[in-house]
C-alpha cells in the first residue's frame, strides 16, 4: 500500500505548490510564470474535461478545440461588442457549447473508433474554418480582446487574481469529475466504455450516457475557453487548429488516462519541460545546449515518445507503481483493431 | 465558367487525388495489418521532400532526388519502426496516437535544425517543365508526370497485391495476423517490409509535390489531415478504398475550391455569398467526410473480409 499513498498524497502537494504560485512568483520578481502556469492551469482544465470522454468513456474525440474556441469567441465577440460581463460570457460560452454538443454528439456517436476520431476531427476543422471566415472579429489573424471579463466582486486585471480564478475553476471542476467518475453514472460510462454491447443489453441506454458525458466535456472545455480568452486578451482561429485538440489527447495519456487528476500532471510535464529547456542553461557540449534551447520541441518529443513506449498508464503510474493498472491494455477504445491480441492479455 | 476550366479542375483533382493516394496506400495497410494509427506518416512526407531536394540542389538531377527522397525515407521508416513502434503493436491505440504525436514534434524541430526555418524550393526537371497538349487542353506537364507516376503505383500495389506472394501474406495478414503467423510466416518481417514500403511512398509523394508546393517545416500535417479524410472515407485497410477515395477527396476539395464560391452567389444572397464562399470551400471536404461517416461509418469500400 506505499506506492498507493504516494499517489494520495501527491495530489495535494502539487495542488498547494500551484496555489502557492503568485507568492512564489511575487517573491521573486517573475510574473511571467503567474501566466505561464495559468495557460498550463488551462490546458490542464481542458483535458481534464475531455478525459471524461476520452479515459473514462472511451471516446477518442479529436475536436473538442471547438469548444475551446467557443468560449474564447464567446468572450472576444461579447467584449467586443461592449457586453463586459463576466457572468454573461461564461453564460454565453455554455449554452452556445451546449447547444453544438447536442447535435454534434448525436451525429458523431453514430460511429466508434477510428471513425468517431474523424468525425470530431471534421467538425474541429469546420469549425477552424468558420472562425477563420469571422472577418468582423480578425479573420484569419485574430483580434485582440479589449478587456478582461468583469465578474463584479474583483477585478481580473491584477494576473494574481486571475490565476487563482483558473485554479479555483480547475479545483472544482477535479472535484466534480472525482465525484462524478465515481457515482453510478461514472461506472455506467466506464462500463459502456470496456463493453458496450453488455450494457446496451443490461438495459442502459448506452447512447444518452455517452452523450450526456460529451456534453459535459464540451462545457468543461468551453469554460477552459473563457478562461483562456482572459489569459491571452485574444481571439483567434489558432485556438481551434487540429493540433489544439491533439495537443489535448497528448497531455491526457502522457499523464495518465485512467486517473482524474492525470491531465494535470500531464500538462505540468508538457509544458514545463518544454519552459525549462528554453529558459535553463544546460551543460551540453559541441553547441548542443544552443540547439536544444532554440528546439526544445526535439526533446519533448523524445520524451513522450520514451513515456508512450514506457509507461503503461502515462507518468500517473509512476505514483501508483504496483497497484493494478487502472487502464488494461484490451480496452477497446478502437473497436476496428484486427485480432492480434496476444493471449496474456486478460479477455474483455 | 468554360468546359476547358472545368476540365482542368478535374485534372487538378485527380493530381491532387493520385498524390493522396501515395500517402494513403501506405497508411491504410499499416493500420489495415498491423492495427497501427501512424500519425507520424506525414513526417516521412516531409523528410522524403526534404532529402529529394537536397540531392537535388547537390546534383541538380531529378532522378537522382525522387531516388534519394523515396530511398531515405524508406530507411527512416524502417528504422523508426524497428526502434520505436515495434514496442506499440499489442498496446492500446492512444499510446501509439502519443508515440507518432511526439515524432512529429521531434522530426519538425530536426528539420528546422538541419535545415534551417525558411522553406525550400525546387524546380520541376526541363522534360517536364512545359505544357502538354490533352486533345486541345494545355495541361502542366509535371502535374500531369504526378497522375502518370500515382497510376503506375496504383497498379504496381494492385499487382503486388494479388499476384504475389508477399501481397498474399499480406493480404492474409490483415484478415488474421496470428493464424498468419502461426502458419510459420515471419509476421514481424513482413510488417517491417509493409511499414517501410509505406513510408517509402510517402517520400515519393513528398518528392513529387516538392515543385508544386513550398518544403518547409510541418508540410506533412495538412497532407495527413487529407489522408486521414481518404482512408476514413474509402474504408480502413483497403488499398482499393484508397485509391478510389483519393480520387473522389482530391476531386471534391479542389472542385468544390474552385467552383463553390463562384456558384454560391445563385444560391445565397451576394454579400452573404461573398463572405461565405472560402468558407464553404475549404470546410466542404470535411462536410463531405461528415456525411459519409454518419451514413456509412465504415467507410464507401470496406474491407471484405472472409
Amino acid at each position: 500500500m506505499a506506492e498507493f499513498r504516494k499517489s494520495t498524497v501527491a495530489a495535494p502537494v502539487v495542488l498547494i505548490a500551484l496555489a502557492a504560485v503568485p507568492w512564489l512568483a511575487q517573491a521573486l520578481g517573475q510574473d511571467y510564470y503567474v501566466t505561464f502556469l495559468a495557460r498550463v492551469l488551462i490546458l490542464a482544465l481542458a483535458a481534464i474535461g475531455l478525459n471524461l470522454v476520452l479515459g473514462f468513456g472511451g471516446m477518442v474525440s479529436m475536436g473538442h478545440a471547438l469548444y475551446v474556441g467557443v468560449g474564447v469567441y464567446a468572450v472576444g465577440i461579447l467584449a467586443s461588442n461592449g457586453v463586459t460581463s463576466g457572468w454573461v460570457h461564461v453564460a454565453t460560452a455554455l449554452l452556445v457549447a451546449a447547444a453544438l454538443a447536442v447535435p454534434l454528439g448525436l451525429v458523431c456517436l453514430r460511429t466508434s473508433g477510428m471513425a468517431f476520431i474523424m468525425i470530431t476531427l471534421a467538425f474541429g476543422q469546420m469549425a477552424y474554418y468558420g472562425a477563420v471566415s469571422l472577418r468582423d472579429y480578425g479573420g484569419d489573424d485574430g483580434m485582440a480582446i479589449p478587456r478582461r471579463s468583469d465578474f463584479g466582486l474583483f477585478s481580473l486585471e491584477d494576473n494574481a487574481v486571475l490565476y487563482w480564478l483558473i485554479f479555483l475553476a480547475l479545483l472544482l471542476t477535479l472535484y466534480t469529475m472525482q465525484r462524478l467518475v465515481r457515482s453510478p453514472f461514472g461506472m455506467v460510462l466506464r462500463g459502456i466504455r470496456i463493453n458496450p454491447r453488455r450494457m446496451a443489453a443490461l438495459g442502459y441506454p448506452t447512447l444518452r450516457y455517452q452523450l450526456v458525458a460529451y456534453v459535459l466535456s464540451a462545457l468543461v472545455c468551453a469554460l477552459a475557453g473563457v478562461l483562456l480568452a482572459n489569459l491571452a486578451r485574444y481571439m483567434s482561429p489558432s485556438y481551434l487548429q487540429w493540433q489544439v485538440s491533439g495537443e489535448l489527447v497528448m497531455i491526457i495519456v502522457l499523464g495518465g488516462m485512467g486517473a482524474v487528476i492525470g491531465p494535470l500532471y500531464g500538462a505540468l510535464a508538457l509544458l514545463v519541460l518544454e519552459e525549462l529547456l528554453v529558459s535553463l542553461p544546460l551543460p551540453l557540449p559541441w553547441g548542443l545546449d544552443v540547439i536544444v534551447a532554440q528546439h526544445p520541441m526535439v526533446v519533448v518529443g523524445l520524451f513522450v515518445v520514451a513515456v508512450a513506449i514506457g509507461m503503461k498508464g502515462g507518468l500517473h503510474s509512476l505514483l501508483t507503481r504496483g497497484a493494478l493498472d487502472p487502464r488494461p491494455a484490451c480496452a477497446g477504445t478502437v473497436t476496428s483493431k484486427p485480432a492480434t491480441e496476444p493471449s496474456e492479455e486478460p479477455a474483455c | 465558367m468554360t468546359l476547358e476550366l472545368f476540365l482542368t479542375q478535374l485534372l487538378n483533382g485527380v493530381q491532387l487525388g493520385m498524390l493522396l493516394f501515395l500517402m494513403s496506400a501506405g497508411l491504410t495497410l499499416v493500420f489495415g495489418i498491423m492495427g497501427f494509427l501512424n500519425l507520424a506518416h506525414g513526417s516521412f512526407y516531409m523528410l522524403g521532400a526534404y532529402l529529394g531536394v537536397t540531392a537535388w540542389q547537390a546534383t541538380d538531377s531529378f532522378v537522382t532526388a525522387l531516388a534519394a527522397g523515396v530511398g531515405a525515407s524508406l530507411l527512416i521508416g524502417v528504422v523508426i519502426e524497428r526502434l520505436v513502434l515495434l514496442r506499440l503493436y499489442e498496446r492500446d491505440h492512444l499510446y501509439q496516437v502519443l508515440a507518432t504525436l511526439g515524432l512529429i514534434l521531434f522530426f519538425n524541430d530536426v528539420v528546422r535544425i538541419v535545415w534551417g526555418p525558411s522553406s525550400l524550393f525546387m524546380t520541376a526537371p526541363q522534360w517536364l517543365g512545359g505544357a502538354v497538349d490533352l486533345l486541345g487542353l494545355s495541361y502542366p506537364a509535371y502535374r500531369l508526370a504526378i497522375v502518370t507516376v500515382g497510376a503506375a503505383v496504383a497498379v504496381a500495389t494492385w499487382w503486388l497485391m494479388h499476384h504475389t506472394r508477399v501481397g498474399m501474406l499480406i493480404r492474409a495478414g490483415a484478415t488474421d495476423a496470428a493464424m498468419v503467423s502461426a502458419l510459420g510466416v515471419n509476421i514481424r518481417r513482413l510488417n517491417t517490409l509493409v511499414f517501410g514500403l509505406g513510408a517509402a511512398l510517402a517520400g515519393l509523394a513528398g518528392i513529387m509535390a516538392s515543385p508544386i508546393l513550398s518544403v518547409q517545416s510541418g508540410m506533412g500535417e495538412p497532407v495527413l489531415i487529407l489522408t486521414l479524410v481518404v482512408i476514413v472515407t474509402g474504408g480502413i485497410g483497403s488499398v482499393r478504398g484508397a485509391f478510389f477515395g483519393a480520387l473522389i477527396v482530391g476531386m471534391v476539395d479542389t472542385i468544390g475550391r474552385a467552383f463553390l464560391p463562384v456558384l454560391l452567389p445563385h444560391v445565397l444572397p451576394d454579400a452573404t455569398a461573398k463572405s461565405a464562399g472560402p468558407t464553404v470551400a475549404s470546410i466542404f471536404i470535411y462536410l463531405f467526410m461528415a456525411v459519409v461517416l454518419a451514413i456509412r461509418p465504415r467507410g464507401l469500400f470496406p474491407v471484405k473480409h472472409g
